[in-house]
């Protein structure tokens, strides 16, 4: 397939499962879309729903023993990540693609001073000198607001706080300059302040660098402030995807409404509850055959069960999966609260 | 931490004051006497009990081997031509040593490279062969093990002498006896350490740095898996020191282990507390160490794995 040349990753058809002992458990069930230069791509989802599967195996970093490709393709630089072999890979992670991990408590070897642990891939991929890539990291951590950097760079992880911590993993994820930066829940294990300073912080360096962006949360709140694009996942498909005004203010799947309904809103009336989304995903070593949100869909149609529905495409970047838009189906409105958002 | 160890150095000595006074007594019940020689008429006999002090009543003799206990004195050998006892534990000190550090070094190799292989293969045959290895050598006692090697290494393939101490090729066989423990449990102590070490995020993110697999398991995986291999020490100190008193007896090395035995078959009641005095220092040493470490490495890993 030739590259579209704004894209600089196509992924397609991405299907990913696990062997359990209760048996293949997909994960990720036909998964595509494309990444821009220089965009940020929010995939969205609850837990489970395949969206952190989807960004680890893009790194190739899911668990070798239980880990089952069942296809697709991931094409970034001419080449398929899916086929890479291990030392090619090596050659990828860090300098071309690098990662953000959730839990900067656990991100970060307590054994080893944070200078060393960003030195690491500066003198094993730009091949630095040990003073060099000293140097290098001292800057890393300036840019990334860690305050008396020189100190700073020879301590243990543990005399970080956790957003400083997160600080240091963006400056470890950022030292090669990457094409790519995933940030697979970044803010969540941050306290609601310091999430700001971090999102703030990525934005500002995506724009210093020149990086794309792939953000895995499922906070709808940071994606307003930073996604270009969202891609809404649910049971291990994209249910929904557009631009970040299209999806949050014309979306056009009842799970999007449903996530939509529930954040809480600064402007909205206190008196008016949240509204949750009832029941819970499906059971993903047995998923169901039609659109997996049917049995927690108050618009389920007696066709949604029994075969996934084909994308419908609103404009050029916004389609949704959803029989809602099949011409033989009733004319639904979204609910009032997300209309509010409109 | 001064004060940590005030405290400590308080406790070992109420300890030590407790085995000693224990093993005063429990000696004393021994049946027999260090002076059942037939061949003593029973007036020389009663002469000796006068000369060590053995006719008195034994809460006098009790209080009397205190005293001299607190003055660093551990008295003479009843049996061995009246010897002092400090230095016939002395004499024997090296060989039972060299034997108990060979027997760490071998341990500490084999049971890291069977750890290291069993954890980098996890649930494959190589991992459940190192476990099995390591059942067995916690559960084989040594008694069993040391006529194993003496048959199969010894006499069998005559690599190595099966009895005595007279070189080094000697050593061999005593330190490989004593060394099975330590194996299995090195072995079962860092493979569950590195399976643990393996599944933490900052492993992934170390992979994800674009590290080969052996840069992330030398830098990250056993630096992280052999810290709390501390933890083991004083144990493995306790098994060196009961081990040898069987190892060096099948052996018959002349160590320390084989001469505490031989006092105990004969009475010789200040050998057998001088060397049970010996032995608990050095356990009650090892046990201050292993605490110290902790209290050296605990600190960092409380902090580093709370949460703000």
């Amino acid at each position: 397939m030739a590259m579209n040349n704004d894209n600089i990753l196509e992924v397609r058809d991405l299907r990913i499962s696990f062997g359990t002992y209760a048996g293949e458990v997909q994960a990720v069930r036909g998964v595509s879309f494309d990444l821009r230069r220089r965009e940020t791509l929010a995939i969205v989802g609850e837990s489970g729903s395949g969206k952190s599967v989807t960004a680890k195996s893009l790194m190739r970093l899911l668990p070798e023993a239980n880990t089952i490709f069942k296809g697709g393709e991931a094409i970034f630089d001419g080449r398929d990540l899916l086929k890479l072999s291990e030392k090619q890979m090596q050659r990828v992670r860090g300098p071309k693609i690098a990662m953000v991990f959730q839990d900067p408590m656990t991100s970060l070897d307590p054994t080893m001073k944070v200078g060393n642990q960003i030195s690491e891939s500066l003198r094993k991929h730009l091949g630095m000198s040990r003073a060099k890539a000293r140097e290098r990291s001292v800057e890393l951590l300036k840019l990334v607001g860690i305050p008396n950097a020189e100190e700073r760079v020879k301590q243990y992880p543990h005399q970080f706080s956790g957003g400083m911590r997160q600080r240091v993993v963006i400056a470890i994820a950022l030292a090669c300059e990457p094409q790519i930066l995933i940030a697979d829940e970044p803010t969540t294990a941050l306290d609601v302040t310091i999430q700001a300073q971090i999102l703030d912080l990525l934005r500002e360096l995506q724009e210093k660098i020149g990086t794309s962006v792939i953000l895995i949360t499922h906070d709808l709140g940071v994606v307003a402030s930073v996604a270009d694009r969202i891609a809404v996942m649910y049971a291990g498909k994209i249910v929904e995807m557009g631009t970040v005004r299209e999806t949050f203010y014309d979306p056009q799947m009842p799970y999007t409404w449903g996530l939509l309904a529930s954040i809480p809103l600064p402007t909205a009336d206190r008196s008016q509850d949240l509204i949750p989304i009832p029941g819970s995903p499906p059971d993903m070593s047995d998923p169901p055959k039609g659109c997996p949100f049917t049995a927690r869909c108050p618009y389920a149609m007696r066709v949604c069960p029994t075969e996934f529905p084909e994308y419908t495409t609103f404009s050029a970047e916004h389609k949704a999966a959803c029989w809602l838009h099949h011409p033989m189906a009733p004319n639904v409105e979204p609910p009032a609260r997300v209309g509010g958002t409109r | 931490m001064l004060r940590y160890v005030a405290r400590r150095t308080l406790y070992m000595l109420l300890a030590l004051f407790v085995i000693i006074s224990v093993t005063f007594f429990i000696s004393k019940a021994l049946p027999g006497t260090p002076f059942a020689d037939d061949k003593l008429t029973p007036q020389i006999r009663k002469q000796l009990y006068e000369k060590y002090g053995l006719d008195e009543p034994i809460l006098v003799q009790y209080e009397k081997y205190m005293l001299n206990v607190a003055q660093g004195d551990l008295g003479n050998s009843f049996y061995f031509e009246s010897r002092p006892v400090s230095q016939m534990i002395l004499q024997r000190l090296p060989v039972s040593m060299f034997i108990g550090v060979q027997a760490v070094i071998f341990g500490l190799v084999i049971g890291m490279v069977l750890g290291i292989v069993a954890a980098l293969r996890h649930n494959t045959l190589w991992d459940t062969l190192a476990v099995v290895v390591a059942v067995l050598g916690v559960s084989v006692p040594s008694f069993v093990l040391g006529p194993i090697l003496q048959y199969w290494l010894g006499l069998k393939l005559g690599w190595f002498p099966i009895a005595f101490f007279e070189s080094w090729i000697y050593s061999v066989l005593p330190s490989l006896a004593l060394s099975v423990f330590v194996i299995s449990t090195v072995a079962r102590f860092i493979r569950t350490e590195m399976l643990e070490v393996m599944g933490q995020d900052y492993i992934t993110l170390a992979k994800a740095k674009g590290l080969s697999g052996l840069a992330v398991i030398l830098k990250h995986v056993l630096r992280n898996a052999l810290i709390p291999l501390v933890t083991v020490m004083a144990p493995l100190t306790i098994y060196l020191i009961t081990g040898s008193l069987v190892v060096e007896q099948i052996f018959a090395v002349p160590g320390i282990g084989e001469q505490f035995v031989q006092s105990i078959v004969v009475n010789d009641y200040s050998m057998i507390l001088g060397t049970t005095i010996f032995f608990s220092v050095l356990f009650i040493l090892a046990l201050l160490i292993q605490d110290i470490m902790y209290g050296i490495i605990d600190p960092r890993i409380r902090i580093s794995g709370a949460k703000e």
